[in-house]
């Protein structure tokens, strides 16, 4: 997957409505691999784990979806004495994940979940489509990347 | 699937370690999570039973530095080598760049060995992905032990193409950045050919 700078805005600008008009402490896109997409929110939280476990989270649910035959359960709650999360499903491959305490509510997330995840989904399928495309194609449309580390590089690495 | 944001300039990498049950991928997690610099690594994740077996899986987010102006991030993740943990270990193939091939040398587990390359092939089909195609490294563990097979004979049962092949004692941490260093070069060197 390849995120470009005009897409990371668009993710964080959707973040940033939901963290508003949810009332979240933390509004978070990753992909099912375990990748952080764009977070935003003030909560000092450890995001590379953060994306790692909810990506775990959904996988194994997806296998217990299938287990009993269901296409997908595509909401979780995991309820706290504190926080409460709340994870969706964008598209098939992106997760969005909110963070919330008693200043919102379960109602309010859903809501606000409801009604943005088709602008998350429309965005997040532009990225996905291109990247399923060749990696160099989407290279050229920033910076390049891959296209031009050489063999070198690699080796300079590891010192 | 390989993660490149240009956003935030990362290239982002998973590499899986899959071998059978008590084989040593979770000890060579630990190994590098121990001799890495605070500074490159994250916090070790391991979610484990009560016996300090992998349940689920062990992750570790490593950082080597940058190339051509990106931060190069590689998430480190183990399977749990337990038969029973199939389903489990289908999941966290997903989206993954290079497999680590973790095997016991103990002659005792050599049908396991070839049991779980077996399944590393089907659960990587089952993930749309290709033993013969993806990145994969094979590291001969517990070399030290004195029921430890021949490494020829490893080699025979257990190579599947022209894989680098490490002989490790991942207790001791021979081999393992060895191991780790050779998958992270074939998983780079294969990003830049497609």
């Amino acid at each position: 997957m390849v995120i470009l700078e005009a897409d990371h805005e668009i993710f964080v600008g959707l973040l940033d409505t939901i963290l508003a008009e949810a009332n979240a402490g933390y509004v978070f896109l990753v992909d099912k691999s375990g990748q952080q997409i764009a977070a935003t929110g003030k909560m000092d939280v450890d995001s590379t784990s953060l994306a790692s476990l909810t990506a775990g989270v959904v996988a194994a649910t997806e296998g217990l979806s299938s287990l009993i035959g269901e296409t997908r359960f595509s909401t979780l709650f995991h309820e706290g004495e504190e926080q409460n999360l709340h994870i969706s499903q964008v598209g098939e491959k992106v997760i969005l994940l909110i963070i919330f305490d008693e200043k919102s509510s379960l109602g309010l997330v859903r809501l606000r979940t409801q009604q943005y995840l088709p602008a998350l989904e429309e965005a997040v399928a532009e990225v996905v489509n291109r990247s399923q495309g060749d990696v160099r194609a989407a290279a050229t449309l920033s910076s390049s990347a891959f296209a031009e580390i050489s063999d070198e590089d690699i080796d300079a690495l590891f010192g | 699937m390989s993660f490149i944001n240009y956003a935030s300039r990362e290239i982002n990498c998973k590499i899986v370690y899959y071998g059978p049950g008590l084989g040593g991928k979770t000890t060579n997690i630990q190994w590098i999570h121990e001799k890495t610099r605070a500074d490159a690594k994250g916090k070790l994740i391991s979610l484990a039973t009560e016996t300090e077996r992998t349940l689920f899986f062990d992750f570790l987010p490593i950082e080597l530095g940058t190339i051509r102006g990106f931060r190069m991030r590689f998430h480190l993740y183990t399977v749990p080598g337990q038969v029973f943990y199939d389903a489990s270990r289908k999941l966290i193939l997903k989206g993954v760049d290079g497999v680590v091939f973790v095997a016991d040398s103990q002659e005792a587990r050599m049908d396991a060995n070839v049991e779980s390359v077996s399944n590393l092939q089907g659960n990587l089909k089952d993930q749309g992905y290709d033993l013969a195609k993806i990145p994969y490294a094979l590291q001969l563990n517990k070399r030290d032990l004195p029921s430890a097979v021949a490494l020829a004979e490893l080699e025979t049962a257990l190579r599947i193409k022209d894989e680098p092949v490490f002989e490790a004692v991942a207790t001791n941490g021979t081999g393992v950045f060895e191991t780790l260093k050779s998958i992270i070069k074939l998983v780079l060197k294969d990003l830049k050919s497609r």
